[in-house]
């Protein structure tokens, strides 16, 4: 056996498939987002689906991060025509309606879409417990770096951006991550 | 008299109004457009460049998506605000990351993607030169005189 040609062969395989098995656990599609632990960009958007008591905000009413301050805001973008809002919607009316009187604000924010779809397609969900509102332009979600929906971004009392789920947000994440922000805010 | 007076004044009239009212028209028209299409050709330079995040391999430039042409409408808005090209693209890169520029900036572990290429063309052209060299090389005497029969 050549063991110079071996070792030779071996440098060169070795790190390609190093690189490939890297490669095959990455989704590529995914976009590592520089956002968290950045402070939260800023909006001001109007409600076009006001959600349902004791959550709800008047339609047309205007939601601004900066009044939100000192409460953890649940921003999740989300489309009528996007398959997978439909598999996370459930779960996160039913999470915003357990947190109703603690300071947790849900928001949800129309992408790419026109009001009239998504109304209509609230009420063929069975309706939302929290308001949406509408983002003229995706400028919202631009400033946020989104790629897709569903994207949810979790902003701390204090503003900043803590985590952010890409996809369907299952609920015991969302109730984990509202939690352990909750228990960051209270404590001294 | 008179009317041939009227019909003069009106005709020198019409002779130098015309060109005033087309240099009028000229002056409104002519900056705008060249504005908007200045605005546009920076706005395509700067739109180039930046990866669209729903196609991934076609810049917001080409892609026809909705996230695409939205990206590019706030490019226009931002340029037009008066931000550099320079500005807009480190605004992309703070929301999406690095990864938003098609082509990435020369420094620290991004040289590699400069460097590799390069690398690997002098690497494979030393190969091929020695290779070749081997090939078309005669063969040495002593070779020659035990190869050949007697």
């Amino acid at each position: 056996m050549n063991w110079r040609r071996a070792g030779i062969a071996a440098a060169l395989v070795i790190p390609v498939v190093f690189v490939f098995s890297r490669g095959m656990k990455i989704d590529p599609r995914e976009i590592p987002s520089p956002l968290p632990g950045n402070p939260a960009p800023p909006f001001a958007l109007a409600v076009f689906a006001p959600g349902q008591p004791p959550l709800e905000r008047p339609i047309g009413d205007t939601v601004r991060l900066a009044d939100l301050r000192g409460r953890v805001v649940v921003l999740n973008f989300w489309a009528s025509w996007c398959l997978a809002c439909r598999d996370e919607h459930v779960g996160l009316t039913d999470v915003a309606r357990g947190y109703a009187g603690k300071p947790v604000t849900f928001v949800g924010s129309l992408y790419q879409d026109t009001p009239g779809n998504g109304t209509q397609w609230i009420a063929e969900m069975g309706g939302q417990s929290y308001p949406s509102v509408n983002d003229p332009k995706a400028r919202t979600a631009i400033d946020y770096g989104l790629y897709g929906v569903p994207e949810t971004f979790f902003i701390t009392a204090e503003g900043k951006i803590a985590r952010k789920i890409t996809g369907p947000a299952p609920p015991q994440v969302i109730r984990q991550i509202i939690d352990s922000l909750l228990t960051t805010t209270s404590s001294p | 008299m008179t009317r041939v007076a009227l019909r003069t004044l009106v005709a020198l009239s019409l002779l130098f109004a015309t060109p005033c009212a087309r240099a009028q028209v000229r002056t409104d028209t002519t900056p705008r457009t060249t504005g908007d299409s200045a605005l546009e050709a920076r706005t395509s330079a700067v739109a180039a460049q930046l990866r669209c995040p729903v196609c991934q391999g076609l810049s917001i430039q080409d892609s026809p998506s909705e996230l695409a042409q939205s990206m590019r409408s706030l490019v226009r808005d931002q340029l037009a605000q008066g931000k550099s090209p320079e500005q807009v693209k480190a605004y992309f890169v703070s929301k999406y990351g690095e990864w938003i520029l098609l082509s990435p900036a020369p420094h620290g572990f991004n040289l590699l993607a400069y460097a590799i290429p390069v690398l690997m063309v002098l690497g494979g052209g030393a190969f091929i030169a020695v290779a070749v060299r081997r090939w078309t090389s005669s063969p040495t005497p002593d070779a020659t005189s035990t190869e050949d029969p007697t």
